[in-house]
């Protein structure tokens, strides 16, 4: 066989097997997209379409008459060989006889169909509905529960930016007995389990009287932690010492260095960082959990789509519409700076 | 990130090396210091002295309501020796088949079980179709797979949870409508034993940073070993098992490591999707659930500790075994070399 058709079916084969994977793999995204969308009724009725709809209902009368799917055969004044299927507005109910209007074709007014209605579907049409986007909105208190999410996404990511810069720059350009062994202690403590700081941790922060305000969430960060760390640090290092030297020459003191020489090469990596940051205060769920629920009013994001398990156990269109406003704004920022994404997540995982 | 653990300690300082160096050196050490001090503050608070607080603790019988200042009243052992015979902690083995409600500890490892291969291989074999070169849009792929890893937690575990929901989910009404009867279709999370695959498909979306970095491995080999190995004549096979796996082994290890340390702190979905409650029957009340209910809920601090030092203990003796293991199939190129 011809090589290059060889080539374009292992191609078309391999694209399709991925594309079906995504597929899958983002199915979900559907999910919420189309139950946001629908009324109650439509997820409590058996066998209503995926897609949100509603059932139709046409004002006959000033009444509001719901709409079959009725085989027009069994109608008086229809041809009764045809098979086709016709949405009619029912007007009159009974057990063996119905009377039908068809809306469509209103001028040939009412008219009996010999079928039991209890038997009769009911037509489906796309009816997306938003009223579950305003009810969580106002349940929850969204724009406060955005405005606690990016106050802490913030205050946090000054602190961990500007104390992994300092820190990570300590550790790549400075040399001095024991700076190794510290590196080592601080990228073991990537492996050290949470649950064996958080007990006096609590209660100190208990002691204190702040459980039930930011400090306990807030102040860590302002102490470095070893993935922005190495993340830095790994940045650092591959920036070459000449232009450091050089200003040292001309009297310039570490601190200047930093932020005259080395700040300004780094931006990559400090919007990595930055980006990396902001997705884990979005998605900073326990936290919260253990030093806020008693305090509604400063609940991230995160934290109150949790309450709606809770809220809402029943009604999946709610849970599925608050779903949407807390995934919509990470998404964007992920798609508006997916590079810096991919570098950073390279760095730490390949570098070692 | 892991090299620098699996390669020598590095030596602690003398007193004397220090009081030797020159008033350059020392001022270089004084500068370094003082750079790192925002972190060297911050462990010793929030980690090294509330280590040595939860140890203390476990040797002594503290409520929270007694404050952490009270008069400790040592207990010795007493802790650890309830721990051993704790029923729902389990982590004596004599628990592991004879008691009635699972114990957390067996049900942290049997989720493990689970959740680690896939873990492992569903981003290698997703990193390994990335790496097709028979691949059209790989950029478009990568960013796709990728995405939905910055979904906030909650969030990703209710659309899954919508997704296998029993009723309205799209899972079941699939297989629903391709036939299967209608008490056939499995109650996922409602069900003891579809609990646990029903937290592994809603972990699957984690699976985005560990396929990136499996990629970028993949990338990194060098060319000129797969052409060696075609002139060789070595089949495909042969070729993944003697350069590609070799080359991407210290990125294996790094996400096997990981994963078994997060496994064995594993409860925040427990705790979202069935409130922290063990439903159904018990199956989820995962060891750090249980560590984090004795003293949140219990307020029972001095064996929620004992708990905690249990488990760093656990999990400090895999590391240290699965480190001991690095050598046999974790290659450094850069070690090799040197």
């Amino acid at each position: 066989m011809n090589r290059k058709i060889l080539e374009g079916i292992n191609s078309t084969f391999v694209t399709v097997v991925a594309l079906s994977l995504v597929i899958v793999f983002l199915s979900p995204f559907a999910f919420m997209m189309f139950t946001s969308l629908k009324t109650r009724e439509q997820i409590s009725v058996v066998g209503a379409p995926i897609w949100p709809a509603a059932q139709p209902k046409f004002t006959y009368d000033g009444k509001e008459q719901d709409v079959f799917k009725v085989p027009v055969a069994q109608c008086a004044g229809f041809d009764a060989n045809s098979t086709a299927i016709e949405n009619f507005a029912l007007i009159k109910k009974g057990r063996q006889e119905s009377t039908f209007v068809d809306p469509n074709n209103l001028d040939k007014g009412e008219f009996v169909c010999t079928v039991s209605w209890r038997a009769l579907d009911r037509p489906w049409t796309l009816s997306p509905t938003w009223a579950n986007y305003t009810e969580v909105w106002n349940t929850i208190d969204y724009l406060q529960k955005l405005g606690n999410t990016a106050f802490y996404a913030i205050v946090t990511m000054l602190g961990t930016v500007v104390s992994c810069i300092l820190v990570a720059y300590g550790f790549a350009r400075f040399r001095f007995p024991g700076r190794d062994l510290l590196f080592v202690v601080l990228i073991s403590t990537l492996f050290l389990p949470g649950a064996v700081t958080i007990i006096p941790t609590y209660a100190f922060w208990a002691k204190l009287g702040l459980v039930g305000t930011w400090f306990p969430l807030m102040i860590p960060h302002f102490f470095a932690n070893a993935y922005n760390v190495f993340l830095f640090r790994q940045y650092f290092m591959t920036l070459p010492r000449e232009l450091d030297e050089s200003a040292m020459m001309d009297g310039a003191g570490p601190l200047r260095i930093l932020w005259s020489i080395i700040i300004p090469q780094s931006y990559p990596v400090i919007i990595a960082v930055v980006v990396f940051h902001i997705v884990f205060a979005w998605n900073d769920y326990f936290g919260p959990v253990i030093y806020l629920s008693g305090a509604p009013d400063k609940w991230p994001i995160s934290y109150a789509l949790s309450t709606f398990n809770g809220i809402y156990g029943a009604q999946p269109q709610l849970i599925q519409a608050g779903a949407f406003m807390a995934v919509i704004l990470p998404i964007i920022l992920f798609f508006v700076a997916q590079r810096f994404f991919i570098q950073g997540i390279v760095v730490t995982g390949v570098e070692k | 990130m892991l090299e620098e653990l699996t390669s020598k300690l590095p030596k602690l300082p003398t007193l004397a090396s220090v009081r030797k160096m020159s008033p350059i050196s020392r001022k270089e050490m004084n500068n370094g210091l003082l750079f790192l001090s925002p972190w060297l503050f911050g462990f010793v608070a929030f980690t090294l002295l509330p280590m040595l607080a939860t140890l203390f603790f476990s040797f002594i019988n503290l409520n929270i309501t007694d404050g952490i200042f009270s008069t400790p009243k040592f207990v010795g052992l007493d802790n650890y020796a309830h721990l051993l015979k704790d029923p729902q902690a389990g982590v004596s083995p004599g628990f592991w088949f004879s008691s009635k409600t699972p114990s957390s500890f067996l049900i942290t490892i049997k989720f493990a079980l689970y959740a680690l291969p896939v873990g492992i291989f569903a981003p290698l074999l997703l990193a390994l179709l990335m790496n097709n070169r028979h691949l059209k849009g790989q950029f478009i792929f990568r960013s796709l797979f990728y995405m939905p890893y910055i979904v906030p937690f909650v969030a990703s575990v209710f659309l899954w949870g919508g997704m296998l929901n029993t009723e309205t989910g799209w899972i079941n009404r699939l297989l629903l409508s391709m036939g299967m009867a209608k008490d056939a279709v499995p109650q996922w999370a409602n069900d003891v034993n579809w609990v646990y695959p029903t937290y592994v498909i809603m972990g699957i979306w984690g699976i985005g940073n560990a396929m990136l970095i499996m990629l970028a491995g993949l990338q990194g080999v060098p060319t000129e070993l797969y052409d060696a190995a075609k002139v060789d004549g070595a089949n495909q096979w042969a070729t993944f098992w003697s350069i590609t796996f070799p080359m991407i082994s210290p990125v294996i290890f790094y996400n096997l490591t990981l994963n078994i340390i997060g496994l064995f702190q594993y409860f925040l979905v427990p705790l979202v999707v069935n409130n922290g409650t063990g439903r159904p029957g018990g199956a989820t009340l995962f060891y750090n659930l249980y560590l984090y209910k004795t003293f949140f809920t219990y307020q029972d601090m001095s064996y929620g500790s004992t708990l905690a030092w249990f488990l760093f203990v656990v999990i400090l003796v895999i590391t240290v075994l699965l480190f001991s293991t690095a050598k046999y199939w974790v290659y450094y190129a850069a070690e090799a070399r040197s």
